[in-house]
């Protein structure tokens, strides 16, 4: 056999002189990069994806992880990824894989909007003494409200409202499912979300059920596999997903592969250990807006109109008028994922090339959607993207009701973004089944880390509204003047629906 | 307990028919039904019996759970629609993608099903759903199957007529299909093996069909008189090789 021409991306080294043999990189490493040499740690440098575990783990810091020196020759054209991928394609013949989102060189509009703040002639608020309000409701909102007064005169909503989610802040757990990642991060997501009053998303791999007890702060997702789909886990959460697409990976879809289905997995998907489940690209019930109406009515009367119904869609060149299609066929929630959002495998050539930003989107639809006078029938969920609590905020000003986080969320957990996970061998316990690995992702520990988060994001929106002289999240919800465009084209601003920076 | 139709909107209905099953009866007739969506989706109880006179709409028996609904007419798409358990009995032709996600329990049919039946039907531990249709399906009959077992028997089909359509069981994973008369291997995906069935085989047919050839008064002797094929995946990891790591 050959020796691989794909070059090695990372050089493990250990300081012997600080190593005192404790052999603990050993026991971290789920890539099998250290072994045991007799009296030092041998490495095998080919295997590392710098994911830091064995960094963090030496107790010494004997460890150090660079970027290989013996880079392919500086060519801006062919990039070090042009020219592995190349390599590792004439070896194997297959599809080059990737987890997480696309980490190209795309620009980032939330880097360049920026968000108004008072100054003299109108007053900030000091979110830390006065009221600020971040709750948020997900569901259809009525077109007009009927008021009337009981027998003491107190005012009664006469309107029947239409089931809703509440969110303490507009915030919630993208859906990740339980085989793509391993329970105990679930979990993590689980009570994180319960404690701060938010949602998490089984994602379509079913609800264990030692995640039952958090029912109340889950959403069910149901995708083109229909993995553990029953009428119990229809009206276990607080509302149902539809599956449509996935900003990392737009019209493909999703393939966990046997040696991740262990017993525990299976029995949550409802299917033979050790097979492949294989979600197929398009729900073959779904060719049309009148279709996707009969999926998301067979859900309401399947929980009896309970329960709120999401669809979840991959944000593609035409999302506006699929978004307005979305809202008409009844769907409670539109949950938009941009193309930067993350995956535990997608081949790389899609996550890379395909779909538009979650920004574009979020304007697109809301604009939309006004325009067609149906913004209340749905709200807006985005996602794909939102990496602090500023992000969120400009997402929200443009146009959405609340953003979900999924990457964000795991690196609470220890990830490094390595973008490994769909090889099953996180050493942190996050994108993998490996017992022996998934054990160490402590559900308390990194829970308590989530809502360390979450609680942190909630105090920076807080401020932000005190500073934009607004008390409610409310009133930041498509509010576009209250953002500038710096350094972008009088297209994109137009499309946004946001002026340049002076005007 | 007969619950009139006629004219009335299937939100309505349907309602009807799940306050009738949680109030604990057992025997229910829905006479002159138009085309209503959604009959019997989401409900549950073993025991429990609807009978549908005239054509039920799109998505009935979608995600039941234990219920027997026995159309005496034809019936239209999507019918069983991850179905967990139960059954569902149509005297006469039904429609497109049938039994999708169908995790357990019965689909009978007595004519022609259209395309895409069986799509992604499953088993699990006890459960395994099974689909008979006895006259002929159309195109990607059991298209991406991962379990269950599913059985087309041509009983209307002329001499040397085709029974199934094109890309029979592509992408299959799991689970079986049996399929009276030859099979042209042209029209097969290529994940799936065509087998003559063994006796064990033969034995575990007769039992599905016999209970077919009961609820639909057909003599057994006559559906078994002509030899089948049996269709297996030949992978369990169809696309195995598919990617670089």
């Amino acid at each position: 056999m050959f020796k691989s021409q794909a070059l090695t991306e990372y050089i493990a080294k250990i300081d012997t002189n600080k190593c005192i043999r404790c052999k603990r990189c050993i026991q971290n490493c789920g890539w099998g990069v250290y072994s045991w040499g007799g009296d030092k740690v041998n490495i095998d440098t080919n295997k590392c994806v710098k994911c830091l575990r064995c960094y963090h783990y030496c107790p010494v810091e004997a460890i150090d992880i660079v970027d290989n020196p013996t880079f392919y020759k500086r060519n801006h054209n062919w990039s070090f990824q042009h020219i592995k991928n190349i390599k590792k394609q004439a070896e194997t013949g297959g599809i080059p894989l990737t987890g997480m989102g696309c980490d190209l060189d795309y620009p980032v509009l939330f880097d360049n909007l920026l968000l108004d703040a008072c100054q003299v002639t109108n007053p900030s608020i000091d979110p830390l003494r006065e009221p600020m309000e971040l709750r948020t409701f997900l569901g259809k909102k009525p077109s007009r409200l009927d008021i009337k007064r009981d027998k003491k005169g107190k005012l009664k909503l006469k309107t029947k409202m239409t089931p809703q989610i509440e969110l303490r802040s507009p915030f919630m757990f993208s859906p990740m499912s339980f085989g793509s990642i391993s329970l105990n991060a679930q979990k993590v997501l689980a009570m994180a979300a319960k404690e701060c009053g938010i949602v998490m998303n089984t994602g379509e791999g079913g609800l264990h059920e030692d995640l039952y007890p958090y029912k109340t702060n889950v959403m069910v997702q149901v995708a083109s596999g229909r993995f553990g789909v029953n009428p119990e886990y229809l009206n276990a959460g607080v509302a149902v997903e539809i599956k449509i697409g996935q900003g990392a990976k737009p019209g493909i879809g999703g393939h966990l592969p046997g040696e991740k289905i262990p017993l525990q997995v299976a029995k949550t998907r409802m299917i033979p250990i050790g097979t492949d489940a294989l979600s197929p690209a398009p729900q073959h019930d779904i060719y049309s807006i009148e279709d996707l109406r009969q999926l998301i009515y067979a859900l309401k009367e399947a929980t009896e109109y309970k329960k709120p119904i999401s669809v979840k869609i991959a944000t593609v060149h035409n999302v506006a008028a699929i978004a307005s299609g979305i809202a008409r066929a009844g769907a409670d929630i539109i949950y938009l994922d941009g193309f930067r959002g993350g995956t535990g495998a997608a081949p790389t050539v899609i996550r890379d090339h395909m779909g538009i930003p979650i920004e574009h989107a979020v304007a697109a639809v809301d604009d939309r959607l006004r325009e067609e006078g149906i913004r209340n029938e749905a709200s807006i969920v985005a996602a794909g993207g939102i990496r602090s609590a500023g992000d969120a905020a400009k997402a929200i000003a443009l146009g959405a009701d609340a953003c979900a986080i999924g990457t964000t969320a795991l690196m609470t957990m220890g990830c490094t973004v390595c973008g490994k996970c769909y090889t099953g061998n996180c050493s942190w316990g996050i994108t993998t089944q490996r017992p022996e690995l998934t054990a160490r992702l402590d559900p308390e520990v990194y829970g308590q880390r989530l809502m360390n988060l979450i609680r942190a994001w909630n105090h920076e929106l807080m401020e932000i509204l005190g500073a934009l002289g607004v008390n409610s999240i409310e009133s930041l919800r498509g509010s576009r003047e209250r953002l500038r465009g710096v350094g972008l084209d009088s297209a994109t601003l137009d499309m946004l629906g946001v002026k340049p920076a002076g005007r | 307990m007969k619950i009139e139709a006629k004219g009335v909107y299937y939100k309505e209905l349907n309602e009807k028919v799940r306050e009738a099953v949680k109030g604990g009866e057992k025997d229910i007739v829905l006479d002159n039904v138009n085309g209503q969506y959604f009959i019997g989706d989401g409900i549950k109880g073993k025991g429990v019996s609807i009978t549908i006179n005239g054509v039920p709409g799109n998505d009935m028996a979608a995600f039941m759970d234990g219920p027997t609904i026995r159309v005496n007419s034809n019936a239209q798409d999507n019918i069983c629609n991850t179905m967990n358990s139960g059954k569902v009995i149509v005297e006469g032709n039904a429609g497109d993608v049938l039994g999708y996600g169908m995790r357990g329990g019965r689909l009978f049919v007595r004519g022609n099903v259209g395309y895409r039946i069986g799509i992604h039907m499953k088993g699990h531990g006890k459960l395994s759903p099974v689909i008979i249709s006895g006259g002929k399906a159309g195109d990607f009959f059991g298209e991406y199957m991962a379990g269950g077992v599913l059985i087309l028997l041509g009983l209307n089909a002329k001499n040397g007529e085709a029974i199934v359509g094109d890309y029979l069981g592509t992408g299959m994973h799991g689970g079986v299909i049996y399929i009276r008369g030859e099979v042209d291997p042209e029209n097969v995906g290529k994940e799936v093996g065509i087998l003559d069935p063994d006796e064990k085989d033969m034995k575990q047919l007769r039992g599905y069909l016999e209970e077919y050839c009961k609820d639909l008064d057909l003599d057994i002797e006559d559906v078994m008189s002509k030899p089948f094929k049996k269709l297996l995946p030949v992978s369990a990891r169809p696309y195995g090789n598919l990617y670089a790591y």
